[in-house]
């Protein structure tokens, strides 16, 4: 790679031969349904989704599990029995045990090739045993790991209520987050901060994050005097927020390009595209673009990143002038790098499973912006990579980190390379100012590590052994 | 369709690549969607490997399912073959590719015709057989392969090795403490003064299996791989096999025998009498363990076991027959091979489950509050919520099956390994509970006695607030014995006072 020396105008987009390793899109259920209390995923797949899962998810599902598989066999396959009646059966059975709000039913492959009729169904038999089901196909052929949330946001966005209620008291029931952050509060009080915000039309966040983050960026919306009327997901499913047409929308996840376009198509609604609330540089630019739609001057954000930036220097320091490598994972990437270069890294190359360039137009157009800015050269983003190709390709770069999928973690290490699990980077906490230090904690795990392995020293360690 | 939500064994091309990733220098290539490839991810985090693993998935996504997949997949593997080098490339679809009904015969033979090394379809039907079956066959499909090429360039040698030696089979990766069951296998062959010949697949070679006529017998120490083999190359070649798991003081000192029996059969004068009695009283430990004061309490205490057929059969065995425990109940998940798993245990404990649903297992368990479980790390969680405590005996494989420090399953320092298992699952019981107590573990309480939740009791809102009051490691057992007392009286609404009156009737 000669990218260093050349310095390219315009970022580099190239595609490769897509063998490279991720995760199934069906394991979004395990966070979708630990986020969604009333919920039951339902799976429909092979033994293989089964096995993935429950490797995949470890312990989780010995926690009264409120997901399952519904394993086809061969008379499925061959159509000899009849899906419907099957399902009926199975969804039955999940009602009696568990009684949800909502049914999920997670498509896959299998369902794919077989061309099983999910979506003909499911209203159906909504119909006829009186509980929601939410079809999403989420299988490996469409779609890579995170993309999964996506195919589960987009089917709900059909399902929130398009009418607020009229009933004034209720409204106030239904949303769960203006409760929280009133609680204890009287009613007099509340009703006076109401005015304390701008006037502007309803805004509704979506994107699967855990509850303290979904409270940390709603305040820091306040913050601004803006006001969040709902979250998709809610913490329930029968909290869905209200959509109605006009409504403004913005996500958090650069993996929900699906999501944000249902919402603009089926919904009508207006989709604010701004780069993530991922690192303090990404959060603040998030913010200003959401007071910027609703014509409102941001206050103090500025000094917020600054003091945020200040509490990170421990960290940026041990980074600062080093190069990190995506192999492409989680779809997080791009928004990982350009907070990495904000901090001072270099990154050769970001592989990325897929690259939605008008949904994340905001988040390459701050990229580039950053790389100016930093003077870093820009990176190449390789979509649907070659895992083989990138392996060589660290191989002559060095890369002073690399992050990757659990596959090649322990080989990289056992070559001399510093590595960190993508993985990691979809289950911790890392959107808004607050959580930006809990990004660089992972980052620089292994380059701590390694430092205190380095000052034990192999040789000390032998020599002492053989003193004993 | 049914409702899932465990495997005990895993879906077949498991099976396949654990085999082929256990040779050396043969490669897979997995037909398959982007999410299937999750074997590299187990390989590489539980097994610690710090090599690439050799597999390489072939992905199907929307665009290979329009024009077909035969060029994929053929390009895939003669890039392999050009990269690497490997000796051999094993293609397998998995249940889900398996569907589309391709000629993938036909997409190896049109690799075969540009590639350098050999290339093999493994010929396993994703819908009916599971990991361990599909492992056994690829196993015995790889060694066929190799002997009939062989014979055909007429290659193979004649005659047996100077000294007695052997073939270990069934050693493979992603195995239930398979690295530490081979090394105690290579001491106690070197004890008995047997060569290793080769041992498979872990760390084979393919170019190898040509020499394996010319051991003296086959040790296959597990039933779920390498009894094809074994019987191929018995058929073939007239190689015999022994096919005694040595665990536990008694079928290891079975298995020996067995191995003297083939020697002196095959003119070697060999007597391993004082062997045996050597390490059964002075190196193994297990045997005055049982008789000390220590094991006393354990007399007549009441175990269940669960595990694949290899490992429920020979803890069934130890636990009753060397230890005086009470088995109430032993159980497989190896449904395909049920016969001989009752065979092996029904002497030795009062009824044979055959299962590979966890909820039965569950429910047996509940059913019979045993002291202790031996099981699997399912029957471990179950074990959790009964506050009952369990020692994992069997596969499927989790992170703790890999430890660092050396802890086989077979041979004599085996048997001291699983004594230990056995007297501290017993021992420890009480201090998890302790753990519990200060919040180490998930307190999910149990609904009924039976743990499917098919309860139809009521709880008043009233009641469960006050259930939950109940410190968390006792609230299951609270939660039992009123429901239990009220099931018993026929009262289908629990109240406070219903919760009370249990408590007095029972002391719950
Ligand atoms: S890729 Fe397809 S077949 Fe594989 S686990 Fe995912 S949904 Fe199932
Ligand atoms: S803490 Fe809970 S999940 Fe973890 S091992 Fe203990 S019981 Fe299992």
């Amino acid at each position: 790679m000669t990218l260093a020396d050349t310095q390219p105008q315009a970022l580099n987009f190239e595609c490769e031969t897509g063998n490279y390793h991720t995760f199934c899109p069906i394991s979004c259920v395990a966070w979708l349904y630990q986020k969604i209390e009333d919920s039951f995923f339902l799976v429909i797949g092979t033994k293989t989704c089964g096995y993935f899962l429950q490797n995949a998810m470890g312990v989780m599902i010995f926690a009264e599990p409120r997901y399952a598989m519904a394993e086809l066999e061969e008379g499925d396959i061959s159509a000899q029995l009849n899906d419907y009646e099957e399902l009926k059966r199975l969804c039955l059975q999940i009602k009696r045990d568990r009684n949800p709000s909502v049914i999920v039913w997670i498509g896959t492959c299998t369902t794919e090739i077989i061309k099983m009729d999910l979506e003909g169904m499911a209203p159906k038999l909504e119909a006829e045993i009186g509980i929601p089901i939410v079809v999403a196909r989420a299988n490996g052929l469409d779609y890579a790991f995170t993309q999964g949330e996506d195919t589960v946001l987009a089917a709900m966005v059909n399902r929130c209520p398009d009418k607020a209620p009229v009933a004034e008291t209720e409204k106030e029931e239904r949303n769960a987050i203006s409760k929280l952050l009133n609680f204890g509060r009287k009613q007099e009080e509340v009703k006076a901060e109401e005015s304390e915000y701008v006037n502007h039309p309803p805004l509704v966040l979506f994107g699967s994050l855990p509850d303290p983050v979904v409270t940390q960026l709603t305040l820091e919306l306040k913050k601004q005097k803006i006001k969040v009327s709902g979250w998709l997901p809610a913490k329930r499913y029968t909290e869905l927020p209200v959509i109605e047409e006009g409504y403004y929308v913005a996500g958090v996840n650069p993996f929900l390009s699906r999501t944000a376009t249902t919402f603009m198509r089926r919904r009508k609604c207006k989709l604010i595209g701004a780069p993530f609330p991922i690192g303090p540089d990404g959060t603040r630019a998030w913010i200003e673009k959401i007071c910027s739609v609703f014509g409102t001057e941001p206050s103090g954000l500025a000094e917020r990143e600054a003091q945020i930036w200040e509490s990170l220097e421990d960290y940026v320091k041990l980074i600062r002038g080093k190069s990190v490598f995506f192999m492409g994972d989680n779809l997080l990437e791009i928004s990982l790098a350009r907070f990495l270069i904000r901090c001072g890294m270099t990154c050769p190359e970001i592989g990325i499973p897929y690259m939605d360039k008008r949904y994340q137009a905001a988040e390459l157009a701050l990229l580039e912006k950053t790389c100016q800015e930093m003077g870093a050269p820009l990176p190449t983003i390789v979509e649907k990579p070659d895992n083989y190709n990138q392996i060589q390709r660290i191989k002559e770069l060095q890369p002073d980190l690399v992050i990757t999928g659990m596959a090649h973690a322990n080989p990289l290490e056992a070559r001399g390379i510093n590595t960190k699990w993508s993985v990691e980077f979809t289950f911790a906490q890392i959107h808004g100012f607050t959580n930006a230090r809990d990004i660089l904690e992972l980052v620089t795990r292994p380059l701590r590590r390694n430092n205190n392995l380095k000052d034990l020293g192999w040789d000390k360690l032998v020599k002492e052994e053989a003193k004993v | 369709m049914k409702l899932a939500y465990w495997m005990y064994a895993g879906p077949a091309h498991i099976g396949t690549l654990r085999i082929a990733s256990s040779f050396k220098n043969v490669h897979a290539i997995m037909h398959a969607p982007l999410g299937d490839d999750y074997f590299n991810v187990m390989r590489s985090m539980l097994e610690r490997e710090r090599d690439f693993t050799p597999v390489t998935a072939s992905i199907v996504d929307r665009n290979v399912l329009a024009r077909g997949s035969q060029e994929k997949v053929v390009d895939n593997i003669t890039r392999k073959d050009a990269e690497e080098h490997p000796d051999l490339i094993i293609l397998t679809p998995t249940c889900t590719s398996s569907i589309l009904q391709e000629d993938l015969q036909n997409f190896c033979d049109r690799a075969q015709l540009e590639a350098r090394g050999d290339i093999m379809l493994a010929d396993v039907n994703h819908y009916r057989v599971n990991e361990l079956q599909a492992a056994d066959r690829t196993l015995h499909q790889v060694i066929q392969y190799y002997i009939e090429k062989a014979r055909k360039k007429g290659e193979m040698l004649e005659g047996k090795t100077e000294k007695p030696s052997v073939n270990i089979i069934g050693i493979s990766t992603l195995g239930f403490h398979n690295n530490h069951d081979c090394t105690e296998l290579k001491r106690l062959m070197a004890d008995l003064g047997i060569e290793i010949n080769e041992i498979l697949p872990e760390g084979a070679s393919v170019h190898n299996l040509k020499n394996l006529p010319r051991a003296w017998f086959n040790l296959v120490p597990y039933r779920e791989l390498g009894m094809m083999a074994a019987n191929y190359l018995q058929a073939e070649f007239g190689m015999p096999y022994v096919d005694i798991t040595p665990m536990g003081v008694v079928e290891t000192a079975r298995c020996i025998r067995a191995i003297q029996k083939i020697l002196n059969e095959n003119g070697v004068d060999v007597n391993y009498e004082d062997y045996i009695n050597e390490q059964t009283l002075y190196v193994s430990q297990a045997a005055w363990f049982s008789r000390s004061i220590d094991c006393q309490n354990l007399t007549g205490k009441k175990a269940v076991v669960y595990g694949d057929n290899t490992h429920a059969a020979a803890i069934t065995k130890i636990l009753s027959r060397e230890m005086g425990i009470h088995v109430v109940w032993a159980g497989t998940y190896c449904k395909y091979d049920a016969d001989w798993f009752r065979e092996q245990v029904s002497e030795y404990c009062d009824e044979v489950l055959i299962t590979d649903d966890h909820t039965q297992v569950g429910d047996a368990i509940a059913r019979v509050e045993p002291a202790a479980i031996f099981g699997t790390q399912m029957e471990r969680h179950v074990g959790k919520r009964l506050d009952i405590p369990c020692g994992v005996i069997s596969a499927p494989i989790h992170i703790q099956n890999f430890p660092i420090g050396y802890k086989p399953f077979v041979g004599y320092e085996g048997t001291n390994q699983i004594v230990d298992l056995i007297y501290n699952s017993f021992t420890l019981g009480m201090e998890d509970h302790l753990l519990e107590i200060f919040g180490g573990h998930d307190t999910k309480e149990v609904v009924t006695k039976a743990l499917t939740a098919d309860t139809d009791m009521n709880w008043t809102k009233d009641a469960k607030a006050e259930l939950n009051k109940v410190p968390g490691f006792v609230r299951g057992k609270v939660k039992r014995n009123t429901e239990k007392f009220a099931r018993d009286r026929g009262i289908t609404e629990i109240t406070i006072e219903v919760m009370y009156a249990a408590k007095e009737a029972v002391g719950a």
